[in-house]
């Protein structure tokens, strides 16, 4: 699939937007069935996913192994419900196969496993491990003077890792400006508020010490991610966009609060949480 | 498998024949390239540097970024030897080890340089007797021990056209060669140096030159032993192993590892399976060595030619006595 160049934005953003919204509902319906889950997270960084496989990447999903794809790399592989809800979206995945999830014999793990699902690059689960991986995918890209980028996914708790700055050293060193870094600044991780815990600030600056393109964007708004995924890169420095956004975004009862890092919803809160996600739809 | 042996007077270092396999793999495949952790000179990779600059990648001193990019180069199709000393390479990076090559068999030569008790003096912070024990449970990750130059090249050509993850484990300490140079290695199977019926020497990497010199002895004693090049540590030659348990009255292992979880251990795991017998396990005995050179500590934990023959003519004994 190409970027959708020729849409009119505002077109494109309504498709996307609509497309999240049918992601989160399909994401939340798979972690009520699996009774396990991590639906804060599905939430945050549903739009950012959304916005790579529907339109900024360069993708086939008839041969998702094209050889000049671009790579993504699912860091925070536990947000494995909103990878799978959406590579289904963008026709990677046989959507009746979600509802498997998490199921005895599943190819639908828990965390993502790039032997049982096409599309899915790296697996991921233990956290720190997405950053490394994207780095020799983009050193590769360099290597074989191929023109495809590598966009990777982490958690803000994550980068409490520290093979994320060994990463972020390297990649820097390397000049990878084929690699886009997008951390979903959500602010909650699973014990306690990020802030709270291990405080990540000056998240921005500590990119920029480390030689990295930052921008800063709304990661819920559409429009300011396909600006930023987009977006020409600066040459000779990897790009890392902090995507603020909300953990649990668009379900009243799941907004910032730390207890949906891992919550299971009720069969009331499921329904609930749909109304609320269709009602956004219109 | 059997091979007829030639032990040579002359001792080498298998680094040089690593290094000189390896730049040639790269001048032929283009796929080919380097991965290290600031180990540009006890690789031996400051000649792979100069030659292919571009397909050469030092992250500094960070392990689990070498194996997590290693892993990311080869998904995009390229063949990375990913080498630094294996006490740093194994226990620094072992979750990448475990999950971004043997969980989701990416294509990464992972080369554990200096292994054993190479770095001597240096002390137990940067021997590597453990990796053995944990590289080899690690599903889909092959692990190899050579025993000289001419088997170090080849598992370096086999590493290269296997299309999955491998851990080769290689020493700096000077061995002399073993085998002939049209040496082919071949994963899961034992290379039978010598034949005997009455013990059954099994050895790896740079003991295993000790263990036919133990068998020389042992023939002076008219003691018959087998001698088994256990290079193959995972997948392990398991009717090679039950067939030195059913026709010999013991099996004594040697390598210059802990005896718990390597060779030893994975011995007695089969032969305990499948057919009972004594085994005498020779390694490091559950401690971390003292002070000393290489040559010293492996002879004062007994892992010598004539350590070697002691250990057999014990187990034999222990055997007569029932």
């Amino acid at each position: 699939m190409s970027a959708t160049n020729t849409e009119e934005i505002p077109g494109l953003e309504r498709r996307l937007r609509q497309a999240s919204i049918a992601v989160r509902r399909n994401a939340l319906r798979m972690v009520h069935h699996a009774k396990l889950g991590h639906p804060g997270g599905d939430f945050s960084s549903t739009d950012v996913l959304v916005t790579l496989y529907l339109s900024v990447m360069k993708i086939d999903p008839r041969n998702p192994a094209w050889p000049n794809r671009d790579r993504f790399v699912m860091s925070k592989g536990h947000s494995s419900a909103a990878l799978y809800a959406t590579l289904a979206a963008a026709g990677m995945l046989e959507e009746a196969a979600l509802a498997t999830y998490m199921d005895p014999l599943s190819l639908l793990n828990g965390h993502p496993d790039r032997n049982k699902v096409a599309g899915v690059e790296a697996n991921t689960g233990p956290l720190g491990h997405g950053l490394p991986i994207a780095t020799g995918c983009a050193l590769a890209a360099k290597m074989q003077r191929a023109a495809w980028r590598t966009f990777v996914l982490t958690g803000d708790g994550e980068l409490q890792e520290g093979s994320n700055w060994e990463a972020a050293l390297c990649a820097a060193q390397y000049k990878l400006d084929n690699l886009v870094l997008i951390v979903d600044r959500n602010r909650i991780q699973q014990g306690d508020f990020t802030e709270s815990t291990i405080n990540m600030n000056p998240l921005g600056e500590k990119w920029r010490a480390f030689g990295w393109h930052v921008i800063e964007v709304n990661g819920h708004n559409h429009g300011e991610l396909l600006r930023a995924l987009s977006g020409p890169a600066l040459p000779g420095k990897p790009t890392c966009v902090i995507a603020n956004t909300i953990k649990g975004h668009g379900v009243s009862f799941m907004e910032n609060n730390p207890a949906w890092h891992h919550g299971v919803p009720t069969d009331a809160q499921l329904a609930q949480a749909l109304d609320e996600l269709a009602k956004e739809e219109l | 498998m059997s091979v007829e042996v030639a032990t040579s007077a002359d001792l080498f270092d298998c680094r040089n024949a690593f290094v000189s396999t390896l730049e040639e793999m790269a001048a032929a495949d283009r796929r080919v390239c380097a991965v290290v952790n600031d180990s540009v000179s006890s690789t031996k990779l400051k000649g792979f540097r100069e030659k292919f600059p571009d397909r050469f990648v030092n992250v500094g001193i960070a392990e689990q970024n070498m194996v997590g990019t290693s892993a990311g180069l080869a998904s995009a199709g390229m063949i990375p030897f990913c080498c630094g000393a294996s006490c740093f390479l194994t226990a620094r990076a072992m979750e990448q080890v475990k999950v971004d090559l043997g969980y989701a068999k990416n294509n990464v030569k992972l080369c554990g340089m200096s292994s054993g008790m190479a770095y001597g003096e240096l002390g137990p912070t940067h021997h590597s007797i453990e990796d053995l024990a944990w590289t080899r449970v690690i599903p889909n990750l092959m692990v190899v021990v050579p025993a000289d130059p001419i088997e170090t090249r080849a598992v370096m050509l086999w590493a290269r056209d296997y299309v999955g993850p491998v851990f080769v484990r290689l020493s700096r300490m000077p061995v002399p060669k073993l085998l002939s140079g049209d040496f082919v290695f071949e994963p899961g199977k034992a290379v039978t140096l010598r034949e005997g019926d009455d013990i059954a020497l099994l050895a790896n990497g740079v003991l295993v030159a000790r263990a036919l010199q133990a068998a020389e002895k042992l023939h002076e004693r008219r003691i018959g032993a087998r001698v088994l090049n256990m290079s193959s540590m995972a997948p392990m030659d398991r009717e090679a192993v039950i067939a030195a348990a059913r026709e010999t009255r013991g099996i004594v292992t040697i390598e210059e590892a802990s005896v718990y979880g390597g060779l030893g251990g994975a011995v007695a795991e089969i032969i305990a399976d499948e057919h009972p017998t004594l085994v005498k396990r020779m390694g490091v005995p559950g401690v971390f060595a003292p002070t000393g050179s290489v040559e010293f500590l492996l002879e004062h934990f007994g892992l010598t030619a004539s350590g070697i023959e002691k250990a057999a003519v014990e187990l034999l004994n222990k055997a007569a006595m029932g």
